[in-house]
C-alpha cells in the first residue's frame, strides 16, 4: 500500500501549458523542425504483395536535376541488425507485402523527390499471395505469447460440459474489422547524420524506445543518437514502436551526411507502413442458469499477423478476468499472411475483445428477460478470476449504476420504439483496462532560477503530459504548480518509457515523485540554485498482491431512420472508475476521445481488404470514414472519485485507452433494441438493417 | 507527381485557346479534385490553365424567369442565393449535402459537375482502371463496389479485362439536382459557344470509360442556366450516406413534383450514386405522370425504373443493397413532398 500524494495541484482543471503555442502554430512538430538546407525523402513501395525485386531502373530518377541519391535493396547500406524484419529496410530483394519499402529517393524538394520516386521502374518476379483471413484456414497456429506477453490459451473447468448442462446457452461468432490508427499528424521524421552523430526529430510516443530501436538496427551507440519530440499530433499506438519509415529516414540521412532529411508518410502510405489493428473473428460461448449466473464463458479468437513480424493481439484477455464463471476458456489462433505489419492500436486486446463478449451478454440478457445491467451485476467476481488476487479496486457496478442514473436507463424506451421517422434504442456495455506501470523511467528534479524543473524523456501525444506532469511534480515537492517547469520529449533528459498501455502517467509520474522525494531528502525545503536529484520508478515497491484494473460503463442511444436505416447517435455517456484523475480537463478529452473512436469503430471505420491485390482498397480519409460531429449529439464522460492505494503514489490508473473499450458493443446493443437486428460483424452500416426496417 | 506549366490568361477566350493548343492541358477552377489528382498521379497534365477569375461569379436573372449561374460561383454562394433557396430548394439542399464547408467555399459551379469518380481504383495508379488508363481493365469488378453503379451497367457481370468495362459512379450531389431541374450548360470552345442540356452533359461509359462528359478538349463551362419551374412545384434532395457529413452518397434522390387534384401533374426525378452519370429517372417519371399521388404509385414507378438495375457483387457483399435503399429513399422523398397524397 502506498501513501497517496495529498492532492493540491492534482485534480485541478488547469489549461494546457502548450495550448497557446499549438493554437498559434508555433509548436514545432517533427516535419516542421527548422533546419538548414533540408533535403526531402520519398519512398518507393512494392506494387505486388509477394515476390522478388529482380531489377530497379533508377536512371530516370537519377537524371533529374536536384535528385541527391536513390537507394534500392541493391545499393542501400547493410544494417547492423536485420533481426526485426519490419526494420530491415532495403536489405533484401524479397517482397513480403504490397506497399513494402523497396527504395527511397532523396532530393532538393519534396515535389522532386516524389516525381523521382514515381519514375523508378521496379521489375518483380511476382508470386501468388495469400492475404485472406478466415477461420477455415488449415494453417492457423497458436502464438507462443500474445502481444502483451500473456499466454495464448487458458482453460479452467470444462466449458463443453457446462454448455451441455446449462439451462441457457449462447454461441455466436462476432467480428471486428481491420482498423488503421490514422493520427492526424502523419508519421514524420527529420533526420540529420553529421560527424558520426544522428539527430532524429521524430513523431514518436517515446524518444528513448525510438532511439533504442534505431541504435540496434544501425549498430550505433546510444550517445551517438539523439531523438527529439516535444509534440505529437496523435499516435493511438501507431507511433508506439517505430515503424519502417523511421529506419528509412535514418538510412536516407546517412546517405547524405550533413544534410537534414525530411520524410513524412502520405495518408495512403500510412495504410501500409504504420501498423494497424488486425481484424478479429471471435467465437463466443456463454452458459448460464436461469437467473443469469454464468456457468461458462469462452472466447476463441482467430486473427492475423504479417509473415514479416508476429504481433498477436491479446483479444481474449479481458474474458479471463471480467466476470465470474466456474468454467472458462480463451484461445488465440493466428494466420500469418502476406500483409503489412499489424501493431498496437488504442487498447490492443481490450478494444476488440470487449466487443463480442459484451454483445453476447446483451443477447443472453434478452434471452433470459433480465436487464443487461442486472446481468452484469449478477456476475461480478469477488476476486480476479484470472489470478485469484483481490482487486486493487473494482467499481464496475458503481459505474453501471451511476451511468444508469445519469443516462435515465430506467426510463429506456421499449424495443423497437418509434419516434416520428426514427427507431430509437438504448444500449449498455462494460469497459475495462489493466493498470500498468513500466519498469523503467527516471526523472531529474533541479532547483533553477527560483523554480523547480523536472526533466524526463516523456511524451505528450496531445494527451496533456506538459500540463499534468507539473501537477504531480508540484504535489510531490509541496510547491505551487506555477513554480514547476517540466521538460519532456528529448533523449537528453533521463530515460522514459513509451506512452503506451495507458502507463505514461503511472510510470513517469512515479519517477517524478521518487526524484522529488530524493530531492527533498537531500536538499530540504530551501535548496540552492543548481541543486539536483535523480531517481527512478521503484519497481521493487510495486504492489504484486492485487489485480489492478480500471473499469467503466458505456451507454448509447441510437436512432435508426425507418426509411433508410441511417444511424445517428444522439447520446453517448461513459462513467469510469480509473483511479485519481490528475486534470479533469485533459482527462475528459481522453475519455471522450476514446469513446468517439469507439463510436467510429461501431459505425464507420473499416479498412476494406482487397484480397485480389493484397491491400486496403479505401486507403485515404475520404473513403476510410471516421465519425464526425454530425453523427453524434451529446457525448459525456464522468468518473467516480476512486481512491486506490495499491497502484502508485498518485493513485492513477491510466485513462488513455479505456474510453474506446466497450463503446462499440453499447452501440450495437442499442441498435438491436431499436430495430430488433443483432449486428455481430462491425461496422454497423445501414445495409445490414434494411431488410428488417418497417 | 510531375512538373507542369501553369497559366493564368487574361480572358475566357484566351484560356480556351491555351487549352486547345496543348493536347495535354486542363482547366483549373476550385481545384478540390484536380489538385488531389496531380498529387496522386491520376492527372498528369503538361499545362494547367487557371480560370477561377475569368468566368463569371454572378447569379443573374434570365428573361424567362430562370437564373444564370456563372461558372465561378462557389457552391457556398450558390446554396446561399435567395433565388436558389426559394425557387430551387432541391439545388440548395444538394449543394449543402456535398463535401464540407471548406470545400464548398472553393468548389465552383463549373468545376463541380466535372469532378471525377471517387472509385478507389481510379484513384490508385497502381491498379488497373479503364477510366484512368484506357485498356488496362477494371479492378472494381469483384472488388470494392459499395460506391459503384447499379444502373447503366451491363445486365451480366462485366468483364474485368474488357477495355469498355467501368462501373464507376459520378460523385456530385449538385449535378443530380441540376439533372432534375433540366438545367442548360453554357459552353465555350474552340468552335465557339454552344448550349448542352445538363442531362446530356455526362455520358455512360460506352466504349470509352475515360470520357466522363460530352465536352470536347478545350471546351469550358462558362455558366449553367436554370429554367423557371411551374407554379406549385415542390422539390427536395435526399442523400443517403454512411456518415452524416463529409461522405459521398450511397444513393441520392432529386425530386421535383407538382400535384393537381390528387394526380401527379409534373414530375422530374434524378438519382445519384447509382450510375456513371447523374441518372434521370425517365421510366419512373413516365410511370408517375398523371397517376394518383400515392405511395403505391411511387412504389410502382421506382420498380419500373429499377427493373434493369444490376447489382455489382464484391467485397463485403457488393452493392445489391442499393436497390432496396433507392426504392425506400425515392418513395420516402416523393411521399414527404406530397403530404396530401
Amino acid at each position: 500500500m502506498t501513501d497517496l500524494l495529498e492532492p493540491r495541484a492534482i485534480g485541478r482543471d488547469l489549461v494546457r501549458r502548450d495550448g497557446v503555442a499549438k493554437v498559434r502554430g508555433t509548436a514545432t512538430y517533427a516535419y516542421e523542425t527548422p533546419v538548414d538546407r533540408p533535403a526531402y525523402a520519398f519512398p518507393v513501395q512494392a506494387t505486388v504483395a509477394r515476390g522478388r525485386v529482380t531489377a530497379m531502373d533508377t536512371t530516370a530518377a537519377e537524371a533529374l536535376d536536384g535528385v541527391l541519391v536513390v537507394l534500392t535493396p541493391f545499393t542501400a547500406e547493410r544494417l547492423a541488425s536485420t533481426e526485426d524484419r519490419e526494420y530491415a529496410v532495403l536489405q533484401s530483394d524479397e517482397v513480403a507485402f504490397r506497399g513494402q519499402l523497396v527504395g527511397v529517393v532523396v532530393a532538393e524538394t519534396s515535389e522532386l523527390a516524389r516525381q523521382a520516386a514515381d519514375s523508378v521502374v521496379v521489375t518483380y518476379d511476382e508470386r501468388p499471395h495469400d492475404t485472406e483471413l478466415s477461420v477455415d484456414r488449415d494453417d492457423l497456429y497458436r502464438p507462443d505469447a500474445l502481444g502483451d506477453g500473456a499466454e495464448s490459451d487458458t482453460s479452467e473447468g470444462d466449458v463443453a460440459a457446462a454448455m451441455a448442462a446449462a439451462e441457457v446457452t449462447l454461441e455466436h461468432t462476432y467480428s471486428t474489422a481491420m482498423y488503421h490508427n490514422n493520427p492526424l499528424e502523419p508519421h514524420a521524421t527529420t533526420a540529420l547524420w553529421d560527424g558520426g552523430q544522428l539527430v532524429l526529430w521524430d513523431s514518436t510516443q517515446g524518444v528513448h524506445p525510438d532511439r533504442a530501436a534505431v541504435c540496434e538496427v544501425f549498430g550505433l551507440a546510444e550517445d551517438q543518437v539523439r531523438v527529439v519530440c516535444p509534440y505529437v499530433g496523435g499516435g493511438f499506438g501507431a507511433k508506439g514502436e517505430p515503424h519502417a519509415n523511421v529506419m528509412l529516414a535514418t538510412m536516407a540521412a546517412r546517405a547524405v551526411p550533413g544534410r537534414p532529411v525530411k520524410l513524412a508518410l502520405t495518408r495512403q502510405q500510412m495504410f501500409t507502413l504504420a501498423g494497424y489493428r488486425t481484424p478479429t473473428i471471435q467465437q463466443v460461448q456463454l452458459a448460464a442458469d436461469h437467473r443469469g449466473r454464468l456457468q461458462a464463458i469462452a472466447i476463441d479468437v482467430v486473427e492475423q499477423t504479417s509473415r514479416v513480424k508476429e504481433f498477436a493481439e491479446q483479444t481474449g484477455v479481458p474474458t479471463r478476468m471480467m466476470y465470474a464463471s466456474p468454467n472458462r476458456r480463451t484461445t488465440h489462433r493466428l494466420a500469418a499472411l502476406d500483409v503489412p505489419v499489424n501493431s498496437w492500436m488504442r487498447a490492443p486486446g481490450e478494444c476488440p475483445g470487449m466487443f463480442g463478449p459484451e454483445v453476447a451478454l446483451d443477447e443472453l440478457a434478452e434471452t433470459l428477460g433480465i436487464d443487461p445491467i442486472q446481468l452484469r451485476i449478477r456476475n461480478e467476481p469477488e476476486v480476479d478470476p484470472e489470478t485469484g488476487k483481490p482487486w486493487s479496486s473494482r467499481h464496475l457496478v458503481e459505474c453501471l449504476r451511476e451511468g444508469a442514473q445519469r443516462f435515465g436507463w430506467a426510463d429506456r424506451p421499449p424495443p423497437r420504439h418509434r419516434d416520428g421517422d426514427w427507431l430509437v434504442g438504448t444500449g449498455v456495455a462494460s469497459s475495462v483496462y489493466p493498470t500498468q506501470r513500466m519498469a523503467q523511467s527516471t526523472a531529474i528534479v533541479r532547483y533553477e532560477d527560483g523554480r523547480y524543473v523536472a526533466e524526463i524523456g516523456a511524451a505528450d501525444l496531445g494527451t496533456g503530459t506538459w500540463t499534468t506532469l507539473p501537477q504531480i511534480a508540484a504535489d510531490a515537492l509541496g510547491v505551487p504548480v506555477e513554480d514547476v517547469e517540466v521538460r519532456i520529449g528529448d533523449t537528453r533528459y533521463p530515460i522514459a518509457s513509451v506512452a503506451g498501455g495507458s502507463s505514461g502517467m503511472n510510470t513517469w509520474g512515479s519517477a517524478v515523485v521518487e526524484a522529488a522525494r530524493t530531492f527533498r531528502e537531500k536538499f530540504g525545503r530551501d535548496p540552492a540554485d543548481g541543486d539536483e536529484a535523480e531517481n527512478s520508478v521503484d519497481q521493487a515497491a510495486q504492489d504484486e498482491d492485487h489485480a489492478p484494473y480500471a473499469f467503466g460503463a458505456q451507454f448509447a442511444e441510437v436512432r435508426v431512420h425507418a426509411d433508410t436505416g441511417e444511424l445517428r447517435v444522439p447520446r453517448l455517456l461513459g462513467v469510469f472508475a480509473a483511479g485519481r484523475i490528475i486534470n479533469p480537463r485533459t482527462a475528459r478529452s481522453q475519455f471522450v476521445g476514446g469513446m468517439t473512436m469507439g463510436l467510429s469503430m461501431a459505425l464507420h471505420e473499416n479498412s476494406v481488404w482487397d484480397d485480389r491485390i493484397g491491400q486496403v482498397a479505401n486507403h485515404d480519409l475520404a473513403e476510410y470514414h471516421i465519425t464526425v460531429n454530425a453523427d453524434v449529439g451529446d457525448v459525456q464522460a464522468h468518473w467516480l472519485d476512486e481512491h486506490d492505494p495499491y497502484v502508485n503514489a498518485m493513485g492513477t490508473k491510466g485513462i488513455g485507452e479505456i474510453g474506446i473499450v466497450g463503446t462499440a458493443a453499447a452501440v450495437v446493443n442499442a441498435v438491436h433494441r431499436a430495430t430488433g437486428v443483432r449486428v455481430r460483424h462491425l461496422p454497423v452500416t445501414l445495409d445490414k438493417l434494411l431488410a428488417d426496417l418497417p | 507527381m510531375k512538373p507542369f506549366a501553369y497559366a493564368r490568361p487574361g480572358s475566357v477566350a484566351e484560356a480556351v485557346r491555351d487549352v486547345t493548343a496543348e493536347p495535354n492541358a486542363v482547366f483549373l477552377a476550385g481545384g478540390t479534385n484536380l489538385v488531389d489528382h496531380l498529387k496522386l498521379g491520376v492527372a498528369r497534365p503538361e499545362l494547367v490553365v487557371d480560370v477561377r477569375t475569368l468566368t463569371s461569379r454572378e447569379v443573374s436573372d434570365l428573361p424567362d424567369g430562370g437564373i444564370r449561374v456563372g461558372a465561378s460561383v462557389t457552391n457556398s454562394e450558390l446554396a446561399a442565393d435567395r433565388r436558389v433557396r426559394e425557387r430551387y430548394p432541391v439545388l440548395a439542399q444538394a449543394l449543402l449535402s456535398g463535401a464540407t464547408g471548406q470545400l464548398r467555399n472553393v468548389a465552383t459551379t463549373g468545376g463541380n459537375p466535372l469532378q471525377r469518380t471517387r472509385c478507389v481504383y481510379f484513384q490508385d495508379v497502381t491498379t488497373a482502371c479503364n477510366k484512368r488508363e484506357p485498356g488496362s481493365g477494371c479492378s472494381a469488378v469483384g472488388g470494392y463496389t459499395r460506391y459503384h453503379a447499379v444502373l447503366g451497367v451491363p445486365a451480366a457481370l462485366p468483364d474485368a479485362t474488357a477495355p469498355e468495362t467501368c462501373t464507376a459512379t459520378h460523385p456530385s450531389d449538385m449535378a443530380v439536382a441540376l439533372a432534375a431541374l433540366d438545367a442548360q450548360v453554357q459552353v465555350l470552345g474552340p468552335a465557339g459557344a454552344r448550349t448542352v442540356p445538363f442531362v446530356d452533359l455526362h455520358r455512360l461509359p460506352g466504349d470509352d470509360p475515360s470520357r466522363d462528359t460530352v465536352l470536347e478538349h478545350g471546351e469550358l463551362i462558362t455558366a449553367i442556366d436554370l429554367p423557371p419551374l411551374p407554379a406549385g412545384v415542390r422539390s427536395a434532395y435526399r442523400k443517403v450516406r454512411d456518415r452524416a457529413s463529409y461522405a459521398f452518397a450511397l444513393v441520392s434522390v432529386a425530386a421535383v413534383v407538382a400535384v393537381e387534384d390528387g394526380q401527379v401533374a409534373d414530375v422530374r426525378i434524378a438519382l445519384g450514386g447509382v450510375a456513371h452519370k447523374p441518372w434521370r429517372a425517365t421510366r419512373a417519371e413516365q410511370a408517375l405522370s398523371g397517376r394518383p399521388a400515392t405511395v403505391d404509385s411511387y412504389r410502382a414507378a421506382v420498380a419500373a425504373e429499377l427493373a434493369g438495375a444490376q447489382p455489382q457483387p464484391g467485397i463485403d457483399g457488393g452493392n445489391g443493397f442499393k436497390i432496396p435503399l433507392l426504392t425506400r429513399a425515392l418513395v420516402a422523398t416523393l411521399r414527404d413532398l406530397t403530404p396530401e397524397a
